[in-house]
Order: structure tokens, then C-alpha cells, then sequence
């Protein structure tokens, strides 16, 4: 199982890295989204994972006595999750409107100001 | 010392914003609370200040979850610096942006945004948590998105498509880095993580996890060779905007890098010379990028990735007096670049271009605006006694000491180049005379009321005035950032002040 994850990331943020490479901008978006997913499948990887044991504590003893699995990483992926909701939802809207002002999906036509001082 | 009131100035901006939500439209109304909210949040945020040079530390455990299981908020001098520097730009730029931007602007909610960003900023500077930094990273970002973005033309538009892409791809970066760091160690709270970091025995795997952390503050610090969005989007938006993106938003991620490097990191040989190759490279870019600009605000872009340089150089030196020298030129670089592109907005106000060739006159029409601009220029170029002299003479002695002359020589080059750039600024835009007559129409400064006046010059005399205090006051200033570049150099304060804090409550 881990394997599988350890490859999954690696397929996600190379494809991620190459969607950016492109010239078009929802490519470009695309490509952050892959990003984003292979960072949140890293921490659930890095967590370790633990079948079938949750983290709670049976009422005849104090503390853990057993392995268990790690419940931080999966909150702290949630929140990423929303986070990255949050900015794909804004990264779609400012794409739209880039497209609605210059007319391009082009990202190379997008350096016109920078030749000028 | 533990207490609730960390947060106090966190929860202000959070209100203003949440209040200026009932006053949509009505603009009016905004700007009041706005600047109510500011002046609030300003009086805590010295509070503040004075409580944790009185104390050393406070430390606020959310929830009375104890370290390292919650989320701690810790200000010790560096933050509660940052805290202070925050609170100034952001009632100076509060004044000013309720007489500079125009309706419309004001009316989609930009105070709303503003108090959202500042909010990000003061948490991030007081959070004592890894992935804590991180939202609050998220919170700032986006609210600077929404900042930069809205009223597009097709100028600002490509600006920020380099701006949000490139910070995405910086969070992503951090986010990585967490999650590694999260997996060799098993915990978020910064001063564990310090603990726990140094137990490692792969020192491979924590050099490699420390230098993604560097990518990822160093693309929002904008390091060479990372910066290349900034000058392409911070000339764009509104002077109010700029003014508060330059002077404290590229500093939250050197404050980030430090908080790294100096306690959960400790900068192995291989990652000093590369801090010290990157100082160098920004500075030479920074520096030659601004030489053959004609706008003022584009010039000011390259200026401020010009002395990220410098920050960075201090870092590389890794020494107490060096961090002394950089958290000095970190108070005076906040105020002054937040100074000069609200300067910069007047300029535009008063002649309709900011373009260096076609401006001119100023001197002659505004003789005591010029007087104030002086000040600031002059501060900016660190002409002793003004506030950036102090620390810049202290880091050219670091760098000697050290022996790193590459370093010394970019150092005094991009002064040079710092001098020669602002001494043109100088004299094209205030002795020369203007190129072609002034007629009325083009002054659009004129036409404001005499409140609109104050609401502009003031934050600006303020400020400059912050700057003189700096400069000729400098006593006092080195004393505050000697005390934080010890806690700097000595984590272990910071550590036994988070996780024993339960035994002295």
C-alpha cells in the first residue's frame, strides 16, 4: 500500500511540475491542482499508515496500549483541502476574467508590460 | 508569562472586518470604522510590545491543550517587533487608503479585505505552530489576491496571474515540506519540532526538508532566482496597495525564514554558503534591475528585492551581531519602502504619471512635501544619522569579520547602486524642471479637500517621522534588536518558554 502512495506522489507532482511547464493557463491550473493533491497524499503518506485501529482509547485502560493510527495528518489534510478549494475556486475566476481582458489562454502573450520600463 | 491577551490584536482586525461587512456600500461608514479598527488594534499591538519586553515571553497554549499536543501563540521579541512594524504601516496605510483609493474600490469591499490581510500578518508573526504558519500564510495570500486583483486592467491582470501562480506553487512547496518534517518528527509546535530535529540522525533528509522550506519562504520573500513575479505585479495595483504589499508582505517570509533557520534548523556549512550565494545574487539582480527603469514604482519593485538581499546576507552570516544588524535593517526597511510608494501615489496624484523623464517641478511647487520625500530618501539611502545607516555599517562589519568579501563587495555595490538610483529619483522628479507646463487638470492633488490632504500627507509625515526616531534614536532600537537576535541565537529560551510554561503559570 505504501508503495502504491510513494508512487502515486511521484506521479502527481511530476505530472503537476509538467502541467505548469505548459503555455496554457488552464493547464497552468491544472497543474497546481495536481501539486496540491500529491502534497495532501505525501502527509496521509508520511503520517504512516495503520489499518483498522482508531485512535481511541477502550474504557479499561488509561492510555494507548496498542498501535494506532495517527489522526493529525488526516486533519491537517482536510484543511489543506479547504485551502486549496478555496484557492482553485479564485485561481478559476481570475483565469476566466485574465481571459475576458486579453482575449488569450496563451500565458506567453502575458509578458507585454514586462518589455516596457 | 501566559495570557490571552496574544491574541488581542488578531481578534481587533477580525471584528473591524466582520463589522465592515454590515456596512457594505456605504462607504462612508467603511472608512471610519476602518480607521476606528486601526487605531484599536494599533494601541494593542504597543501593548503588546511592551508587555513582552517586560516579560520575554508570552505564551498563549489555545484551548489549555499543552505543548506540543494544541496550538501555541508565542511572541517573543521578533514577533512582537513584527507585530509592532505591522501595526504602524497598517494604521499609516489605513489613513491613507480611505483618501486615495477611489469609490468603487472601497465600495467591493477593500477595507474588508485589508483588515483580513493584516489579520494573517499578526498571526502569522505570533503562531507558534508549523502548519498554524501555514494558514495564516493562506489567509494572507488570498486576502492579497483579492487586493491585487480587483478593478483588473489587463496590466494588473498579468501581474497577477504570475502572483497567484507563483505563491500557489510556494504553499504547495511549504505544504511538502510540512508534511516531511511532520513525518520525521511526529509533531507541528515549533519548539518541539526543535527537540525533535536535532535527534535525528539523517542529517541528509533534514537538510534537504530545511531547504524546501527556503524555497518556499524565498518564492514569498522573493529571492533570486524566485522574485521574478514581484516587479511584475506590484507596480500594478493602487500606491495604498503596494505600499502595504512592499513593506510588510515580502518580510513575513523572511521572518518565516528566520523563525526556521535559527530554532528548528540549525544551518548546516553547505546551507550558509548557499544563503550567502543567493544574498549575493539578489542583491546584484535587484540592483541592476533597477538602474535602467524610467517608473518609479517599477524602479522601487527591484529596489525592495535588492535588500530582501540584504536580510538574506545577515541570515548567511549566522552570527549574533549580524542578526542584530539584519533585525535593525528590518525595522527601518518596513517603514521606509511602506513610506516611498505612498509617496509614490502622491507623485501620481499630483502629476498623473509616474514615469521619471516626463515628471519634474516638484521642488518648486511642493517645497515642504519635498522636505518630507527627502527624509525618506535619504533613509532609504542610509545617509548617517538616518535610520538606514546604523544597520547597514554593522553588516559591512559582520561581513568583514566573517571574511566573506563577495559579500561585503555586493553589499557596498548595491548600496552604491541604492544611492545612485534614489540621487537620479531625486533630481529628475524634484530639481529639474518639468518637461512640458503644468496646467491645472493635470494636479489632481488640488482638488482634494483639506481632510483628504491630511489623510494623505499625514501617514507619510508619520512615517517619516518613525524614520527619523529610528535613525537618531538608534540607542534604543539596537538594544530591542539585540535582545531578539540573542533569543535568535539561543533557541533554547524559546523552547523551555513553550514547553515548561505549565510549571511557572
Amino acid at each position: 500500500m505504501e508503495l502504491l502512495l510513494v508512487i502515486l506522489v511521484g506521479v502527481f507532482y511530476s505530472s503537476g511540475i509538467y502541467m505548469m511547464f505548459r503555455r496554457s493557463m488552464v493547464k497552468l491550473l491544472i497543474g497546481l491542482m495536481l501539486l496540491g493533491n500529491g502534497a495532501n497524499i505525501l502527509i496521509f503518506l508520511m503520517g504512516g499508515l495503520t489499518k483498522g485501529r482508531a485512535p481511541i482509547i477502550d474504557e479499561q485502560h488509561k492510555a494507548f496500549t496498542d498501535i494506532y493510527a495517527d489522526p493529525i495528518p488526516q486533519a491537517l489534510i482536510l484543511t489543506a483541502i479547504v485551502i486549496s478549494f478555496a484557492l482553485t475556486a479564485f485561481a478559476i475566476v481570475l483565469l476566466k476574467r485574465v481571459y475576458a481582458t486579453t482575449g488569450s489562454d496563451d500565458l506567453d502573450s502575458l509578458n507585454i508590460q514586462d518589455l516596457d520600463i | 508569562m501566559s495570557t490571552n491577551f496574544i491574541l488581542a490584536p488578531i481578534l481587533v482586525h477580525l471584528f473591524t472586518a466582520i463589522v465592515l461587512l454590515f456596512f457594505w456600500q456605504k462607504v462612508k461608514a467603511q472608512k471610519i470604522i476602518s480607521v476606528i479598527g486601526n487605531i484599536l488594534a494599533f494601541i494593542q499591538c504597543v501593548r503588546l510590545f511592551e508587555m513582552t519586553l517586560e516579560n520575554d515571553y508570552l505564551v498563549l497554549q489555545s484551548g489549555n491543550w499543552q505543548a506540543p499536543f494544541g496550538i501555541t501563540f508565542v511572541a517573543d521579541t521578533l514577533s512582537a517587533i513584527m507585530v509592532l512594524l505591522t501595526a504602524i504601516v497598517s494604521l499609516a496605510v489605513g489613513i491613507y487608503s480611505t483618501a486615495s483609493l477611489n469609490e468603487s474600490r472601497i465600495r467591493f469591499g477593500y477595507f474588508f479585505t485589508y483588515h483580513f490581510l493584516i489579520m494573517g500578518l499578526l498571526g502569522a508573526f505570533l503562531t507558534g505552530d508549523i502548519f498554524n504558519l501555514y494558514v495564516w500564510f493562506e489567509v494572507v495570500i488570498i486576502s492579497s489576491f483579492v487586493m491585487l486583483t480587483v478593478g483588473g486592467k489587463k496590466m494588473q491582470m498579468e501581474g497577477a496571474i504570475k502572483y497567484v501562480t507563483m505563491n500557489m506553487l510556494a504553499s504547495t512547496i511549504f505544504l511538502t515540506a510540512i508534511g516531511i518534517l511532520y513525518g520525521i518528527t511526529g509533531t507541528l509546535n515549533i519548539a518541539d519540532l526543535a527537540i525533535k530535529v536535532a535527534e535525528i540522525e539523517n542529517k541528509g533528509l533534514v537538510t534537504v526538508t530545511s531547504l524546501l522550506f527556503f524555497i518556499g519562504f524565498g518564492i514569498k520573500a522573493a529571492v533570486f532566482p524566485l522574485y521574478f513575479w514581484l516587479p511584475s505585479a506590484y507596480h500594478t495595483p493602487p500606491s495604498a496597495i503596494a505600499s502595504i504589499f512592499g513593506g510588510l508582505l515580502t518580510k513575513m517570509g523572511v521572518y518565516a525564514m528566520f523563525r526556521v533557520f535559527t530554532i528548528i534548523f540549525e544551518p548546516d556549512h553547505f546551507t550558509l554558503v548557499l544563503f550567502s550565494v543567493i544574498a549575493i545574487l539578489t542583491m546584484l539582480t535587484g540592483a541592476l534591475g533597477t538602474i535602467n527603469k524610467r517608473s518609479i514604482r517599477r524602479m522601487l519593485s527591484y529596489i525592495i528585492v535588492c535588500h530582501i538581499g540584504y536580510l538574506i546576507a545577515g541570515l548567511s552570516l549566522y552570527t549574533e551581531l549580524a542578526f542584530v544588524a539584519v533585525i535593525f535593517y528590518l525595522i527601518h526597511d518596513v517603514i521606509v519602502k511602506s513610506n516611498v510608494f505612498m509617496i509614490t501615489g502622491i507623485i501620481f496624484k499630483m502629476r498623473e504619471t509616474v514615469d521619471m523623464s516626463r515628471l519634474g517641478g516638484l521642488l518648486k511647487d511642493y517645497p515642504k512635501f519635498s522636505l518630507v520625500v527627502a527624509v525618506v530618501l535619504f533613509s532609504l539611502v542610509g545617509i548617517p544619522p538616518l535610520s538606514g545607516f546604523w544597520p547597514k555599517i554593522s553588516l559591512f562589519q559582520e561581513a568583514f569579520k566573517a571574511e566573506n568579501f563577495a559579500l561585503l563587495i555586493m553589499l557596498i555595490i548595491s548600496s552604491f547602486v541604492t544611492l545612485f538610483v534614489i540621487a537620479r529619483l531625486w533630481s529628475e522628479v524634484f530639481w529639474k524642471d518639468s518637461p512640458k507646463p503644468i496646467t491645472d487638470e493635470m494636479d489632481h492633488f488640488a482638488e482634494f479637500s483639506l481632510q483628504g490632504k491630511i489623510s494623505l500627507i499625514a501617514p507619510i509625515v508619520g512615517l517619516a517621522l518613525v524614520s527619523l526616531f529610528i535613525g537618531l534614536n538608534a540607542n534604543s532600537v539596537f538594544k530591542v534588536s539585540e535582545k531578539a537576535a540573542y533569543e535568535m541565537k539561543n533557541p533554547q529560551i524559546y523552547i523551555n518558554a513553550v514547553l515548561n510554561n505549565q510549571d511557572n503559570k
